[in-house]
């Protein structure tokens, strides 16, 4: 081939480029997708509001014990002397608050209710968290699964889904943590509480996120670069780890920290309905049962725990939508 | 006069979150006569769409910048618009909405997602019928099966009650045509109207638009960046790059003798089915990415083989270098070519 | 001699109906019956329409999808019989370049790790800095800067993206060279780039390419033999310049006269075939001539009964059709009166 302006290979994406040097004062610098998703997060500010909400949340229950300690607040630590004995209602107003008592006390026992918020914070996120990760295990491992191998796997999985989104939950909390007793698996006390939460709420919950996987999995599966991925040689655990996980992080991401909240207020109901954490262990669940048997006397005592559980759900819930919009390839 | 014509034309979306505002028309300037075909050529980015959804006034309110002006005769007027020539960026969502589908109408590329996939064929174009000329019941019905019946769509009657799921591309396309030419608009803008379809269905099509002109008098706007299509077809050819109208010259002159380094490069660069095999591709190098803002100089100069300094002193303006009626944008303009003059 | 050769291959795939039973209720032909030989160091065409089965071809070639009947035979090996193992490993031979070169290259992976990755499954290199060192060479090779390796796929333009997807097929040093309508997502002026790269990979290298493509004016730019595919099946096979000048099929007729040529005097000259209706369901194909519902040269006996077979006219030039040499003679190139209720209503018919 003897073109008079033929530019192929090397010279052909040189040249262009010498050209507009003289031109352009800054080339645009390259970045990875993962770069790209920071500065599109940075730009959200309800998002990053929730991420700061999210993160001392996360902080404030890692250290909740320290807390407590460095300034002196003790969840269990009854002060009968702030309560009315007869009315059962703390003394002054807005629910016993002082410079000692923050936000005040319980009706019942004058027990601080910022400790106790404080203290239940670790309960609430680890048994959210731990059945996230619980639920986003099984489920990411049958998605994918049952979306990479399809036929007659994707069939069995796909039902078994089918079946446990069926299960009856909230009977089957209940009638599993009334019989599970202290010592099973020589656990005892709020740690097997704490377990058998996990369980019952990450074990029933992975359907969701299993569905969400599989669909993802399904339609990443028909994509060229995995169809190039097995024209080249590859493996099928290889094309999962290298092909798919990669680029089914973003909605797993996104979908657990949606997921968190939800559970949150799972427990949150568990521990209303007497089943979950066990008192005088607190947790914010817990608090509120307390409190629906005091509202008349101090609307205080309701609305505290209410107002920790709904900035942890909402915070969640900003950064999840905040993770979703800035992830996603297709919102330019 | 003409019945479109579009003058310094520029949309700008505007950034926001920090982005930079992007030009995507750039000071377009045509125009379109009736009863012809005019096409808007170029490649991806050019802003060829951009300049089809401003005329429609399909363009978000919100977030874009128009400038320049685009005046339609739009012939008899009604309760929104005056009769005579109105400028089509100046009018408000009501007269737009008002000529939309009665003097300008627009097939878009993909006939699956522009047509709604749970309401039949028949309502869709009755819809129209009813908006624009009051047509409602019976008359409409039979109307709208004269419609696809002059589209070429076969058992028209029975097509009416179909769904566009069980339509093959080309019929879809068809029935789409049928929709826009329902009031008999006076300018049909196609936005790569076979892009989507089979070379053998693409034909099809081409001849049903061909005929639509020729017997309805109605001006037709194509848009494309297939410059096989452009030759069957356009009568008068603009070509775009990088948001600019770079060459506009009727079509025999045009492939004859394309003159801006681009539109010379671009039939250069593509195989043609019945040159002799073995002729090599001219490509062009670099990529619509490789450019530069219109008023530091010329876009297409990094990618030029003509380029020198003097294409990057300021835009380029329109002359006429060859002949009259032939507009290059360029200040090298490719004139040695050896073919003889056509006499066109 | 042949390196790749297809006999009597057949890719059917099932529909399948209920939740539960999956039972099978039918199937679509996607591929029918197609035989082909492509030379070493040529380059056959594979052009059709959307629906022909051009693409499915191309997959059961390289075994991503399955072979249902026949043999694909690479240098003396029927691949569609291999275990799957003894595939992977031959799939080094045989590489793909794929439609889309976004949509082929994994966003999260940077350029560097997507051309080590053949490597890797297949143990090609010493070490890493041979598989480095090889990698920079096919990168110089395709055209593309030695810093384009820690950069990510998306920072990249189309036509840079396909290099990349043919870098990756070529660093595996393959015999053969599939390309899936290697330029059609490109632009106009990139297009033709492309085009040049693989002629000229072709010429240094030695390889053997089997281009698969709608456009036909790029199929016969770039091929030696080019074959023509109707639903699933072949309908006509020759050189190149053979299928432009003399297109013997009523379809390969219609589908030349259809592709517009950026010239207005041979636009304005040439004989248009329309052909009527559409294209039948692969999942359903008409009996005897796959094409006799749409032909405008069909004949009141056989056509709709018995399927012509690939029979060869001249040397290099196969065609299935049971009237060719007639329809040639009665009309070089128009249509008669007998055929013309087939033909689209047309002003200029």
């Amino acid at each position: 081939m003897t073109a008079p302006i033929e530019t192929t290979g090397a010279e052909a994406e040189a040249q262009p480029e010498a050209v507009l040097v003289g031109v352009k004062k800054s080339q645009i610098e390259g970045r990875s997708l993962g770069q790209i998703a920071w500065m599109r997060f940075k730009r959200d500010k309800a998002a990053m509001a929730g991420g700061i909400v999210v993160a001392l949340l996360i902080l404030m229950a890692i250290l909740s014990r320290p807390i407590q300690w460095l300034f002196d607040l003790d969840p269990n630590k009854l002060n009968q002397n702030l309560v009315d004995p007869t009315l059962r209602a703390p003394y002054g107003g807005w629910g016993g608050m002082s410079w000692d008592h923050p936000l005040g006390v319980d009706p019942g026992f004058g027990r601080d209710l910022l400790a106790r918020i404080i203290e239940g914070s670790w309960v609430s996120l680890v048994v959210a968290v731990g059945a996230t990760l619980l639920s986003v295990t099984i489920g990411v491992i049958m998605g994918v699964v049952a979306g990479y191998y399809g036929g007659w796997v994707d069939s069995l999985v796909s039902r078994m889904m089918d079946t446990f989104l069926a299960f009856p939950l909230l009977l089957f909390a209940i009638s599993l943590s009334a019989s599970v007793q202290d010592g099973f698996w020589g656990i005892t006390g709020l740690p097997l509480r704490i377990g058998v939460l996990i369980f019952v709420i990450g074990f029933f919950n992975w359907p969701y996120m299993g569905r969400i996987v599989r669909a993802q999995t399904l339609s990443l599966r028909e994509r060229e670069f995995v169809e190039a991925s097995r024209s080249l040689g590859a493996r099928g655990p290889f094309i999962i780890f290298r092909e798919l996980l990669p680029n089914l992080v973003a909605p797993i991401l996104v979908y657990s920290t949606l997921l968190i909240p939800t559970n949150i207020l799972f427990e949150a109901a568990l521990s209303f309905l007497g089943v979950g954490i066990a008192p005088p262990q607190a947790s914010w669940g817990g608090m509120l049962t307390e409190a629906a048997d005091q509202y008349e006397v101090d609307l205080q005592f309701m609305f505290v725990p209410g107002l920790a559980i709904f900035i942890t759900v909402l915070a969640f819930n900003l950064l999840g939508d905040g993770l979703r919009d800035a992830l996603d390839p297709r919102s330019k | 006069m003409p019945l479109l014509s579009v003058d310094d034309l520029t949309v700008t979306f505007r950034g926001g979150h920090g982005r930079p505002p992007t030009r995507a028309v750039d000071g377009v300037s045509f125009q379109v006569d009736a009863g012809r075909v005019t096409g808007l050529v170029g490649e991806s980015g050019c802003g060829k769409s951009v300049t089809a959804l401003a005329l429609m006034g399909l363009l978000p309110g919100k977030g874009v910048d128009r400038g320049g002006s685009a005046v339609l005769d739009v012939g008899a007027g009604s309760e929104f618009v005056a009769s005579g020539p109105v400028d089509l960026l100046g009018l408000g969502p009501g007269a737009l909405r008002d000529l939309r589908g009665s003097r300008i109408a627009m097939i878009f590329q993909d006939p699956l997602s522009s047509l709604n996939p749970v309401v039949p064929i028949g309502v869709q174009v009755t819809e129209i019928l009813e908006r624009h000329r009051g047509l409602r019941g019976a008359p409409a019905r039979k109307e709208a099966a004269d419609l696809l019946d002059r589209v070429g769509i076969p058992d028209p009657t029975r097509r009416l009650k179909e769904y566009p799921h069980q339509l093959s591309g080309g019929m879809r396309q068809r029935a789409l045509i049928a929709m826009a030419v329902a009031c008999a608009p006076r300018l049909l803008i196609a936005d790569e109207p076979t892009t989507a379809l089979d070379v053998t269905i693409q034909a099809q099509i081409l001849e049903l638009l061909k005929e639509l002109v020729d017997q309805e008098g109605t001006a037709l706007l194509m848009i494309t960046h297939d410059l096989g299509v452009v030759a069957g077809l356009c009568e008068q050819v603009n070509v775009l790059y990088a948001g600019r109208v770079v060459e506009s010259a009727g079509r025999r002159e045009l492939f004859a003798h394309p003159t801006h380094p681009y539109a010379h490069g671009l039939l250069g660069s593509i195989p043609r089915l019945d040159a002799p095999r073995g002729d090599p591709l001219h490509p062009i190098r670099g990529s619509i990415n490789d450019r530069i803002a219109w008023q530091d100089g010329c876009a297409f100069a990094p990618r030029c083989d003509f380029y020198d300094e003097e294409c990057l002193e300021g835009p380029p303006a329109l002359t006429e270098p060859r002949r009259p009626d032939h507009r290059v944008r360029c200040v090298h303009p490719v004139l040695d070519t050896t073919a003889e003059e056509v006499t066109a | 001699m042949s390196l790749l050769e297809l006999r009597d291959v057949k890719v059917h795939f099932p529909v399948r109906a209920g939740i539960v039973t999956n039972r099978t209720v039918g199937h679509v032909y996607a591929v029918d019956g197609v035989s082909l030989s492509v030379e070493a160091g040529r380059t056959y065409g594979l052009v059709g329409e959307s629906g022909c089965g051009k693409t499915t071809l191309g997959r059961a070639v390289l075994r991503l999808v399955d072979v249902t009947a026949g043999e694909v035979v690479l240098d003396g090996t029927d691949l569609a019989t291999l275990p799957a193992e003894e595939m992977r490993r031959f799939r080094r031979r045989l590489q793909m370049v794929f439609q889309d070169p976004l949509g082929s290259l994994n966003p999260r992976q940077n350029i560097e790790s997507i051309l080590a990755e053949g490597m890797t499954a297949h143990g090609i290199g010493t070490s890493n800095e041979d598989r480095h060192r090889r990698i920079l060479a096919i990168l110089d090779k395709v055209g593309l800067p030695a810093n384009a390796l820690s950069r990510y796929p998306h920072e990249f333009s189309g036509g840079q993206r396909q290099r990349i997807g043919i870098a990756r097929a070529l660093v595996l040093e393959p015999d053969v060279l599939i390309c899936d309508e290697p330029v059609s997502a490109l632009d106009v002026s990139i297009q033709a780039q492309v085009v040049n790269l693989l002629e000229e990979l072709q010429d240094s290298m030695g390889l053997t390419y089997v281009v698969i493509a709608h456009d036909l004016a790029v199929v016969r730019h770039i091929s030696d033999v080019v074959g023509v595919m109707y639903l699933g099946s072949l309908v006509e096979e020759a050189p190149s310049d053979v299928l432009y000048a003399a297109p013997r099929h009523p379809y390969t007729r219609a589908l030349m006269s259809a592709v517009p040529i950026p010239d207005p005097d041979v636009e304005d000259s040439r004989e248009r075939i329309l052909l009527t209706g559409d294209l039948p369901s692969p999942a359903n194909p008409p009996a005897g001539c796959r094409f006799h519902t749409r032909c405008p040269w069909k004949r009141e006996t056989r056509c709709a009964t018995e399927r012509p077979e690939m029979r060869e006219l001249a040397d290099g030039h196969r065609v299935a059709c049971h009237f060719a040499e007639e329809i040639a003679q009665e009309s070089p190139g128009e249509i008669t009166d007998g055929n013309r209720e087939n033909l689209a209503k047309s002003p200029r018919a």
